[in-house]
């Protein structure tokens, strides 16, 4: 509906406006933090313009981090976080479109409870039985490896949900004519399904990037060897180590670059963003 | 259900054998021993375990830091979500009355979301770092002394704020969403029978938009229940004095750090029944889509 109200268009801009800046002052605060050196915080208040120091600071934590807290050059930790963001993320489009195939297009005996055991995933945060995961993934010599950095987060009941939701809306003449053409159900999956679903896996792969960027206690776990730390779980114990002698524009650099990836991904791609994030909830 | 099916009976289970190995593996078993574990004792050396029954969950009952934490909690999910869904339904509420400049402010309003907790912990500890911080020093000239090191509310304001900035922009994308499928016919309706904006927003607008409201109402609770561990973790990391030790924290702190597994087996359980009913709930209300 189209209204002629300036007044309360004036507001609405004047709200948004408010908005994008509340969202956007601790980003810019930590920006600016980072640019930068150690000395200009000891007057007391952080300045609220950059400073000189941005490539100094940067190209220091990514080459060689600060040493005393025993954390690697941020970017080996920033090249930990992307193997294991997309190994999760691969990995999870993967087994999901797989059994969703299974569910979908199969009628086999014990089908329902397959069914609910990957649904059943749902209810079970990792956080939450977070004592016997560790202890499973120690027990299998999983610690300090990618493959325990990852595979533990494979499983979904979201992403299989997803892609079963877009089988079904599929038309079945599809499955009818490929059968008729002879096609076994592979070559069907192969040549029709994954090339229809190719927009969902996209939109799907962008939430799961994050995802698997974000996580932080599991690392925390899982990595005690520094050659594993990712970034957003090496930060802490950064923020940790440097809390005797204050190195604010280090860690502060260290969170801008670990959030660049994400929110570059988000913006850059946010029609399959916002679809990725509509879809999954449904 | 599809008509067309493959007759195949061997495929089937290939193809869903990697994501059950990994839900068996990693989900069950683990959930499984927390189950186990959380009937066990364990001695004071980890090496016999017996058989205690309920005694677990009792001494949970009985703890005052488990009553302090469930209470804790349920202020901060409140708090959480409250905060968060107020501030983005304002947004998006502003947003819906833009024509041109609306894909402009939702990039600049969605980002937060790919920021990871631990991050977003860590950004607002600075802003509000008692010593250097921006909102210490502008909350000194009203007079307020802010110290979240030592005051319990200045440690619950913290971990709210960080919580609830990051989970705005996923709050505001629904809303918006939620907007645009309230018939425009009806506000116009409204409108010719003369009623101003903020009439038609309450009696028309929100009451259409409670089923995205009740949908992230059950998100945002489970957001702040489980999800902000980082944000924890990263800034008061459960204190001052237990203020801010939420639940999902609780379980790690006592699992890893206090090495009290039957304990923390136990409160696993209680939080996986949380997360059933949630879920429930959830799935419940999706499925029945309220409609008028």
């Amino acid at each position: 509906m189209i209204e002629n109200r300036p007044g309360l268009n004036l507001l609405a801009h004047l709200v948004l406006v408010l908005g994008v800046v509340v969202v956007a002052l601790p980003v810019w605060v930590a920006f600016v933090a980072s640019t930068h050196s150690a000395t200009d915080f000891m007057s007391g208040t952080v300045p609220m313009w950059p400073g000189p120091h941005l490539v100094e600071n940067y190209s220091k934590m990514l080459d060689s981090g600060v040493s005393t807290s025993g954390t690697p050059p941020v970017a080996r930790m920033m090249l930990n976080s992307l193997i294991m963001a997309l190994a999760i993320a691969v990995g999870k489009i993967a087994i999901s479109i797989l059994s969703a195939f299974a569910i979908v297009y199969f009628r086999f005996p014990f089908r329902g409870l397959a069914f609910w055991c990957i649904f059943i995933t749902l209810m079970l945060p990792v956080e939450v039985r977070i004592v016997p995961t560790f202890q499973v993934v120690a027990g299998l010599g999983l610690l300090n490896s990618y493959a325990g950095l990852s595979i533990p987060l494979i499983a979904s009941a979201t992403a299989t949900f997803l892609f079963r939701q877009v089988f079904l809306t599929m038309p079945d003449e599809l499955v009818e004519a490929a059968r008729i053409d002879g096609a076994g159900p592979m070559k069907f999956f192969r040549d029709i399904l994954l090339p229809l679903s190719r927009t969902n896996m996209a939109a799907l792969f962008v939430i799961l990037f994050i995802y698997g960027w974000n996580q932080y206690l599991w690392p925390l776990l899982v990595t005690t060897d520094a050659q594993y730390y990712t970034i957003v779980a090496g930060i802490k114990r950064m923020a940790d180590a440097v809390d005797g002698l204050p190195q604010w524009h280090l860690v502060m650099a260290t969170a801008v670059l670990a959030m660049l990836p994400p929110v570059a991904v988000v913006i850059g791609m946010q029609k399959l963003f916002v679809k990725g994030l509509v879809e999954t909830e449904k | 259900m599809k008509r067309t099916i493959f007759n195949n009976q061997l495929l089937p289970w290939l193809l869903l054998a990697p994501q059950l190995a990994i839900t068996f593996i990693f989900f069950l078993w683990p959930a499984g021993q927390a189950i186990k574990q959380s009937f066990l004792r364990e001695d004071a050396f980890g090496i016999n375990s017996s058989f205690v029954g309920l005694a677990n969950f009792r001494a949970l009952l009985d703890s005052p830091e488990y009553m302090n934490s469930l209470q804790v909690t349920a202020v901060f999910a409140v708090l959480v979500t409250a905060l968060s869904m107020g501030l983005s339904l304002l947004l998006a509420v502003a947003v819906d009355r833009m024509i041109r400049s609306t894909r402009l402010y939702t990039t600049l309003l969605v980002w937060p979301y790919a920021v990871a907790p631990a991050v977003a912990g860590i950004l607002w500890w600075f802003i509000f770092n008692p010593t250097i911080g921006v909102m210490p020093y502008v909350l000194n000239v009203i007079g307020y002394d802010w110290n979240h090191i030592s005051s319990k509310t200045d440690a619950m304001i913290l971990v709210v704020v960080a919580s609830a900035w990051k989970q705005i922009s996923y709050n505001f994308l629904f809303f918006v969403a939620g907007l645009q499928a309230v018939p425009a016919s009806l506000r116009e309706a409204a409108a010719i029978d003369g009623a101003g904006p903020v009439r038609r927003f309450f009696d028309i607008t929100f009451p259409l938009l409670s089923p995205t409201t009740f949908f992230l109402l059950v998100v945002n609770i489970v957001y702040a229940m489980f999800d902000t561990f980082g944000v924890i973790d990263a800034t008061t990391e459960g204190g001052p004095a237990q203020a801010t030790n939420i639940m999902v924290y609780k379980v790690y702190f006592d699992g890893f750090v206090g090495q009290n597994i039957g304990s923390s087996a136990a409160q696993s359980v209680v939080l996986m029944l949380l997360v059933v009913t949630l879920t429930v709930i959830q799935f419940r209300w999706v499925e029945k889509k309220v409609e008028y």
